[in-house]
């Protein structure tokens, strides 16, 4: 099996699989970053999402051969110290129940207003749509994104 | 102030029963920052004093709580602490709360289920933390050499106002955990409290926020091999042969073994599993009929129709009073089998020996787990270990143990440790359903459109006993038979988040407003008559209170203006008693270019002294939106027993942009707290279907709402 050197949270990790392998499966199995969950596998829940040079990537359908050199952030590098104004509004709102579909939400929010930093409720909504919340916390996963947004101001 | 006398047992155990060996506690400390470590057996350092299973205080003053019961996402791990920490007088801030190890003789009841572990806790976390208190101001007392009724204390420290005196409790703590418990323990007064009824946030949210290994599924451990297994593809089918000869020899793949109907491929790493059972050929051999969804429609018709029943309750002639009826209301009901998905699929961790076993997952029941285990392996539940982890959601799916007790007879077959992880896949079609049901439902009013008779009959698929026999409105009603029948299907069913209510309630509260419709009542006023009627002279045996029904439907009424008509607004009203909690909706749907949309449910809710104020809101707020998204889209139908929903790209779960505003409101009262976890979602779909029918004339009695006739009219 090919040996792959990637780009991890600002570090060089390397990985010993097959060239299909999910990137999602890489970070969990191989490289003890299980911070990225598995939920669907489909790309239809967004529990598995990541930052693929800064974009938001749903990691579960992403082939490790694909990644090359690009730089890859998982919630475990989101920021040092879970300081992140996305993850800190998160905490501010007290969003979670169980917590488990949390760091996709996160992943995609704080890429999200990187990119659209005064987004409207609309724009939040369509971007946070594709993911699933099965305790139903989506009401306070909106706010903390606008909190998050005006933090980041 | 109310006193709390404690009996010799709860002496016992509240004092002696310090964890053993001196503080020898299991920390759930799955890997460390740096690196993996095992989970690890800490004996307690020296200097931490445990005062009882619940708490250690250390001599800096800072405090340990062990939270006994599992988190599933129900905010237990947080609110359970916070109670202790209000008869402590502790300052929150210098809290660190641990999971407490499973151990039932110390703790009785470690369940995440029934909404009942608030309810059963309350008064022993109060005297946790109370009789800390109590030894901690004796040993000041006898130090400072005052008498103890001088002294107070706030925020962690003792304080002597006379001499301006004040002391953490670290200082008194070793002293104090060597005295013997007073007779009595006061309690707080609910006025003083300060931790109680404030808004905490989640003692693991910077876990959750930083992707820290807290779930079951994030258990990995050096020498452990991953498995799947692959389950029989329809229920009815058994295992007739694997051939794996192909997937053997493929990469990572370590062996394929058959067991119990199942293959397992067990293998290095999940993916190459994943890719590996694509390629086992299997087949698979009838046992039993093949149902399909359509067969399951025609018998729950039959049932309910003509089928033999159990009466489950009889009050008054029924048959007598609905000949005196001037009207008669007649509907039915019908939900579909669905199915759990919580967001972290099943999995388990097992590492079975000889001797003994040791699991690791994401269970609501690490008791049952556990016992179940020992049982399966013929050993003593001593033996068996189950360390309790965070969970992914559960809504009732992790109260079987089945997962567990498969990977343990998985490493005990292939005599390693072993995690054996679901694939979506697997858990949505696997089994263990909320289960099909159809309800009939008849009332007979007289000529002033009181309901003199109602009638109510209940046919589920595996569901035990589809009817709540003793749930309002009986006790406001002469004349009533509420009987019920199951049918023994293969399709496995399972507790789902307030079992049978999660559909019964909604099905009767649309039902009622039929009643009211066709009495020419407003659904409201009818309620608080048969409440009043209840009160003043109730129908056989009640159990609820009918002014705490009251409370919640005079709040909900006033908060959403319920007698006010609104422009473009559709309004409907449910109310339901279940879990020890009441709770009262009104749904307010709009129309969007034609299109009804549900814009907003209010909810009151009576469960007594709230105690977090955060984990309530969003307990509340979750079920609604849960409610509303099993109702509208939720659906698992079967054709020749196989599951054709297997994924979340044909099973639908409700998404951000489909949910309505909720505002909550509680009603204030000191009544002893209840459970929160189910109690709000059950009345949801009565008060959605409700409002809808105002907005379309059409009345949603079948689920998923989007499937009825008016599907396409819904919102999408």
């Amino acid at each position: 099996m090919p040996m792959y050197n990637l780009n991890i949270n600002g570090k060089k990790l390397s990985a010993d699989v097959s060239d299909d392998t999910p990137l999602l499966w890489v970070l969990r199995d191989h490289l003890g970053l299980v911070g990225t969950k598995y939920g669907c596998g489909i790309a239809s829940c967004g529990a598995c999402t990541i930052h693929l040079n800064g974009e938001a990537i749903r990691s579960c359908m992403l082939p490790v051969s694909s990644v090359g050199n690009a730089e890859v952030t998982t919630i475990e590098g989101l920021s040092a110290l879970g300081d992140h104004p996305v993850q800190q509004a998160w905490d501010q709102v007290d969003v979670p129940q169980c917590g488990f579909c949390q760091a996709g939400q996160i992943m995609t929010a704080a890429a999200f207003l990187k990119k659209n930093p005064n987004p409207s409720e609309k724009q939040i909504i369509e971007t946070m749509n594709s993911h699933l919340c099965r305790c139903g916390t989506y009401h306070r996963i909106k706010e903390a994104v606008q909190i998050a947004a005006k933090n980041m101001k | 102030m109310s006193t709390l006398k404690i009996n010799q047992n709860r002496r016992q155990f509240l004092k002696s029963s310090a964890l053993a060996g001196g503080g020898l506690f299991l920390s759930f400390n799955l890997f460390s920052q740096n690196g993996r470590e095992d989970i690890k057996v800490q004996s307690g350092e020296a200097d931490l004093i445990n005062f009882n299973s619940y708490l250690s205080i250390h001599p800096d003053g800072t405090v340990t709580i062990y939270s006994p019961n599992p988190e599933v996402g129900q905010g237990i791990k947080t609110s359970f602490p916070m109670i202790i920490a209000e008869e402590l007088d502790m300052d929150w801030a210098k809290i660190k709360v641990v999971q407490a190890p499973l151990d039932t003789k110390r703790f009785e009841r470690q369940v995440a289920g029934g909404s009942r572990s608030t309810p059963h806790s309350w008064k022993r976390l109060r005297e946790a933390g109370a009789s800390a208190r109590n030894l901690l101001l004796q040993v000041a007392a006898s130090e400072w050499k005052v008498p103890v009724e001088q002294l107070t204390t706030s925020k962690g420290k003792v304080w002597h106002q006379a001499s301006g005196k004040s002391q953490h409790y670290g200082a008194f703590a070793a002293a104090a955990s060597k005295l013997s418990l007073p007779k009595e323990i006061a309690l707080k007064d609910p006025s003083k409290f300060h931790t109680i009824g404030t808004w905490v946030k989640g003692v693991d949210n910077l876990d959750v926020f930083t992707g820290k290994p807290i779930y079951g599924i994030d258990f990995y451990k050096p020498g452990m091999l991953h498995a799947m297994v692959v389950r029989a593809p329809a229920f009815g089918l058994k295992l007739k042969s694997a051939d794996s000869a192909a997937v053997k020899s493929m990469p990572g793949i370590i062996d394929v073994v058959s067991f119990n109907n199942r293959v397992a491929v067990i293998g290095k790493s999940t993916w190459e599993i994943m890719k590996a059972r694509k390629e086992l050929k299997i087949e698979w051999e009838k046992e039993r009929d093949l149902e399909s969804s359509s067969g399951h429609d025609q018998i729950l018709t039959e049932m309910i129709q003509t089928g033999k029943m159990e009466a489950r309750r009889t009050e008054g002639d029924v048959d007598q009073a609905f000949k005196q009826a001037v009207k008669i209301v007649e509907s039915e009901f019908q939900c579909p089998f669905i199915s759990h998905s919580p967001m972290e699929p099943m999995n388990f961790y097992a590492d079975v020996k000889e001797d003994s076993a040791e699991l690791v997952g994401s269970t609501q029941n690490p008791e049952s787990a556990r016992n179940g285990v020992a049982k399966l392996l013929n050993l003593a539940p001593e033996k068996v270990s189950v360390v309790i982890t965070r969970m992914g959601g559960g809504f009732g799916r992790r109260l079987n143990s089945d997962f567990a007790l498969e990977a343990a007879e998985l490493s005990k077959l292939i005599k390693s440790p072993v995690k054996v992880t679901w694939s979506r896949e697997d858990d949505m079609t696997a089994g263990i359903y909320r289960p099909a049901c159809k309800y009939k439902f008849k009332a007979g009013l007289d000529k002033e459109g009181k309901m003199i008779a109602f009638h109510l009959r209940a046919a589920g698929m595996n569901s035990g006993n589809p009817a709540r026999e003793n749930n309002f409105p009986v006790g406001a009603i002469d004349n009533l038979l509420v009987e019920s029948s199951d049918f023994k299907s293969a399709i496995t069913t399972g507790p789902w988040r307030a079992p049978i209510t999660n559909f019964l309630a909604g099905a009767e509260q649309i039902f009622f407003d039929e009643v009211a419709e066709a009495a020419g009542k407003d659904p409201v006023t009818m309620r608080l008559e048969w409440i009043a009627k209840a009160k003043a002279n109730p129908v056989g045996k009640v159990l609820y209170e009918p002014d705490r029904f009251k409370s919640v439907i005079d709040l909900v009424a006033e908060k959403s203006q319920w007698f006010k008509k609104k422009k473009g607004v559709f309004k409907g009203f449910s109310v339901y008693f279940s879990h020890s909690t009441y709770v009262a909706q009104v749904a307010e749907v709009v129309k969007v270019k034609g299109k009804p949309v549900v814009k907003k449910v209010y909810c009151a809710v009576d469960c007594g002294i709230l105690v977090n104020q955060s984990g309530a809101l969003n307990q509340v707020i979750g079920s609604v939106v849960d409610g509303m998204g099993h109702a509208m889209f939720a659906k698992l139908t079967f054709k020749d027993g196989a599951p054709e929903q297997t994924n979340f790209n044909s099973y639908r779960i409700i998404r951000m942009g489909e949910i309505p505003e909720v505002e909550v409101h509680f009603v204030k009262n000191t009544l002893d707290p209840t459970g929160l976890g189910e109690p709000a979602l059950p009345p949801t779909s009565g008060a959605v279907g409700n409002a809808l029918y105002r907005a379309t004339g059409i009345r949603f009695r079948n689920q998923p709402f989007i499937d009825n006739e008016a599907g396409e009219r819904i919102i999408s």
